[in-house]
């Protein structure tokens, strides 16, 4: 039982920086139909700053909780630029093309975005500082850090954030009324290129969060750590329903306790006969059977009220 | 508000962009082109480099490459001559991404470029189908760091290791692991050629020496998450976890052993044991064992000069591979040199018969194209640093050999304190020592032949 309750754990935590970088994906796509291959090299970069930030403040004599705080308020900051960059950059002007054009230069952005990380912070793995004292939990024979039980709480926070941005204020009404009908919305004198623009600083933000809590958990980083990342984010959108929130939040949270699961168990189940190399193909054949049967996601892809 | 903000954007592209033109690594400095004083003909060679310089395994790719590159500077500083003509090596450095589809991708490249020899791979699952294809077309490949026992086996002549294989490691590495009175041990790989198939040798030396396998667990070479498979792990209780892969994974698997509370142990091969994999296991690592083919640089001949060159040359430490990369160029240079002709169906059959005093030891290839008397050292982590522990399997070769000079010189000694007559008998004696040396050479041969 105890080992089960740590699979929990274990799938609990990676699914809230799941469910983080899912929301990017699922608020672009909720108000343009546009998948953004980018968004997992946009938390790489997250990472790589704030890691620099932190370490350059902490060389300085900052105190380290303060110094991660910097860092973080910088990877947003730089996140948010980025973000906007992009949608500025590769996708506006593509606006109105064929779904195809967009996703190809989002690709691009990605490969773009990797090399120059790798021409910046270089080819090899960093460490990041850690920035919580290492308290280890124990609860029924399950074993948790304080790093853990932050990403967790944080996340939460933020999605709360989130869905009150979204649900309670102006600019919120303006997403989902742009979501709903772009041209439309414009006519009423919403500012859509604002408000893309808008979801894609959010959506940054979000991701730079995300970075840095992938950072302090596994405290490494490297150029090319967005990029599974980015397609398992994705994953989770979808298989929450793409567009939806509260989808992606739960996609994220179910992929990540479903691979934990999956890798800890699927040997058991099938007499050894599968291993845990196959625990990302037991993710994505759970995403397969849920599409087979609710082909717009477990929550489904909420059109009238996107965002 | 619109044009101010891109204003903004545009500085923080140029200002990304700034930053790295000033953060780029400085490019190797460009060979100056010799003084040719007269009409001697200058031939170009070619010597195509292979290993991953972007993904995961790139600090290691990198590392590889810049061996390459000092090696390469090192001969054309000396002005070669061969066949009648001046040689000029070039390096054709291609990257695999350790990605087995690519790795055949670069090597028709290589193979279309017309190179004379190739260096590389730098990973056995690149390596491997990459061999293929060097056969076909002729080419010599002399890898630096594929150990994956496979490699050599596939009857291509052209296949060469400057490295002991993993039947070798795998088995010292489970002499080992029963040694320090491990039971139950569950072996994790992350699927590559090498991972697998060092966990496959390991696994047979572990079961032989009585220790037995609890759990066998897998991720993949992109991995930074363990703790499904290292909960699995916990709940079979191992004494042991044994790794076969690469230190970008293994480091923030021995990290996250700790994070769980495992309490069993970490060992690994040449792939973990690396300054980066206590880098990223940070604490986690200390005390924990791996291994390397060979032994340690310090104790060759060459070694500490070859490490201080590269440092100064490059500015950081050698990561793993860097000596055995070195060594490959010399391999193929020294058989160009002795077949007195750069053309590979020359040179080639001239590489079996290499025997050289390389920076990572004693080169002699068998007639599979392995490395003959490959030793093993065993390292423990203690304090950030590699420290050495001791050398098993391979030849006794090396130690006899030191011990017969030892002996010499305290005879030498005695020698000069009696006389000339005592001298004679002296060497006479060093002749037999250096005789029974010989002998026990040739039984190890043979053993490892009926093997």
């Amino acid at each position: 039982m105890d080992i089960f309750l740590q699979q929990i754990i274990n799938g609990l935590v990676q699914g809230s920086i799941y469910a983080l970088v899912a929301l990017g994906y699922t608020m672009v796509y909720g108000i343009m139909g546009l998948i953004n291959f980018a968004h997992g090299e946009v938390v790489m970069i997250g990472t790589l700053v704030s890691i620099t930030v932190t370490s350059t403040l902490a060389a300085a004599g900052v105190p380290l909780g303060l110094a991660g705080l910097g860092g973080l308020i910088a990877a947003m900051l730089v996140c948010m630029a980025l973000g906007w960059s992009l949608e500025r950059i590769a996708y506006r002007p593509l606006r109105g093309s064929p779904r195809l054009t967009p996703l190809i230069t989002a690709i691009g952005m990605s490969i773009v975005l990797q090399n120059l990380a790798m021409i910046i912070w270089g080819r090899n793995y960093l460490t990041f500082p850690p920035l919580l004292p290492k308290v280890n939990f124990e609860f029924a024979g399950a074993h948790f850090t304080l790093v853990q039980v932050a990403i967790v709480l944080l996340s939460a926070a933020m999605m709360g954030g989130l869905v009150f941005l979204v649900y309670r204020t102006k600019l919120g009404m303006a997403m989902r009324a742009t979501a709903q009908n772009p041209a439309v919305a414009s006519l009423l004198g919403v500012n859509t290129n604002r408000v893309i623009a808008a979801a894609f600083v959010v959506g940054s933000a979000l991701a730079a969060v995300a970075g840095v809590m992938v950072g302090s958990y596994y405290e490494i980083a490297h150029y090319q750590m967005g990029f599974m990342l980015g397609l398992k984010a994705f994953t989770a959108a979808v298989l929450g329903g793409i567009g939806n929130l509260a989808g992606a939040m739960a996609g994220g949270v179910l992929l990540g306790i479903i691979e934990a699961l999956g890798a800890g168990y699927i040997g058991d189940f099938t007499g050894g006969f599968l291993g845990s190399h196959y625990q990302d193909i037991f993710a994505f054949v759970v995403l397969i059977i849920v599409l087979m049967f609710k082909p717009s996601g477990l929550f489904g892809e909420k059109t009238g009220d996107r965002a | 508000m619109q044009a101010k903000l891109s204003v903004v954007a545009l500085s923080v592209v140029a200002a990304f962009a700034l930053s790295a033109c000033g953060e780029k690594e400085a490019p190797p400095a460009p060979v100056a082109a010799p003084v040719v004083p007269a009409a001697k003909p200058e031939i170009v060679v070619k010597l195509g480099h292979v290993a991953p310089m972007t993904g995961p395994q790139a600090h290691l790719g990198k590392d590889n490459e810049s061996a390459a590159i000092l090696a390469i500077e090192e001969l054309n500083s000396q002005a070669l001559e061969i066949g009648g003509a001046k040689v000029k090596f070039e390096l054709l450095a291609e990257d695999d991404q350790a990605d087995p589809k690519q790795g055949t991708i670069v090597a028709q490249k290589l193979v279309d470029a017309k190179v004379n020899g190739v260096v590389g791979h730098l990973n056995s699952g690149t390596t491997i189908p990459a061999s293929k294809l060097y056969f076909d077309a002729g080419l010599p490949q002399v890898s630096p760091s594929a150990t994956n026992p496979k490699y050599t086996q596939q009857g291509f002549t052209t296949a060469f290791r400057v490295m002991a294989n993993d039947v070798q490691q795998g088995k010292v590495l489970g002499e080992f692991a029963a040694k320090q009175g491990v039971k139950t041990v569950a072996i994790v790989d992350d699927r590559t050629a090498y991972g697998q198939g060092l966990a496959d040798e390991f696994r047979k030396s572990a079961e032989a020496n009585g220790i037995k396998v609890v759990a066998d667990e897998y991720t993949n070479d992109k991995a930074t998450d363990f703790k499904a498979i290292l909960t699995k792990i916990k709940s079979k209780k191992a004494d042991l976890v044994f790794f076969g892969g690469m230190d970008a994974q293994g480091g923030p698997l021995a990290k996250q052993m700790k994070e769980l509370g495992l309490k069993a142990k970490f060992l690994g091969g040449d792939g973990v044991c690396t300054p980066e994999f206590m880098k990223l296991g940070g604490p986690a690592t200390e005390g924990q064992f791996c291994s390397l083919p060979g032994v340690p640089l310090e104790q060759l001949a060459k070694g500490p000069e070859f490490k201080s060159k590269f440092t100064a040359k490059f500015g950081y430490e050698i990561q793993l591979y860097a000596p055995n990369v070195y060594d490959a160029v010399m391999v193929i240079a020294d058989s160009m040199k002795r077949a007195n002709s750069v053309e590979p169906a020359k040179y080639l059959p001239e590489i079996g018969k290499t025997n050289m005093e390389g920076v990572s030891g004693k080169i002699e290839f068998d007639e599979f194209g392995d490395l003959k008397g490959g030793a093993i050292s065993i390292y423990k982590y203690q304090g950030g640093t590699l420290a050495y522990v001791e050398t098993l399997g391979g030849s006794p070769v090396a130690e006899a050999v030191a011990e017969v000079k030892d002996a010499a010189q305290a005879v030498a000694g005695a020698a000069t304190a009696v006389g000339a007559d005592a001298v004679k008998s002296g060497a006479e004696a060093v002749k037999t020592g250096a005789e029974a040396v010989k002998g026990a050479a040739d039984t190890v041969k043979a053993a490892v032949e009926k093997k």
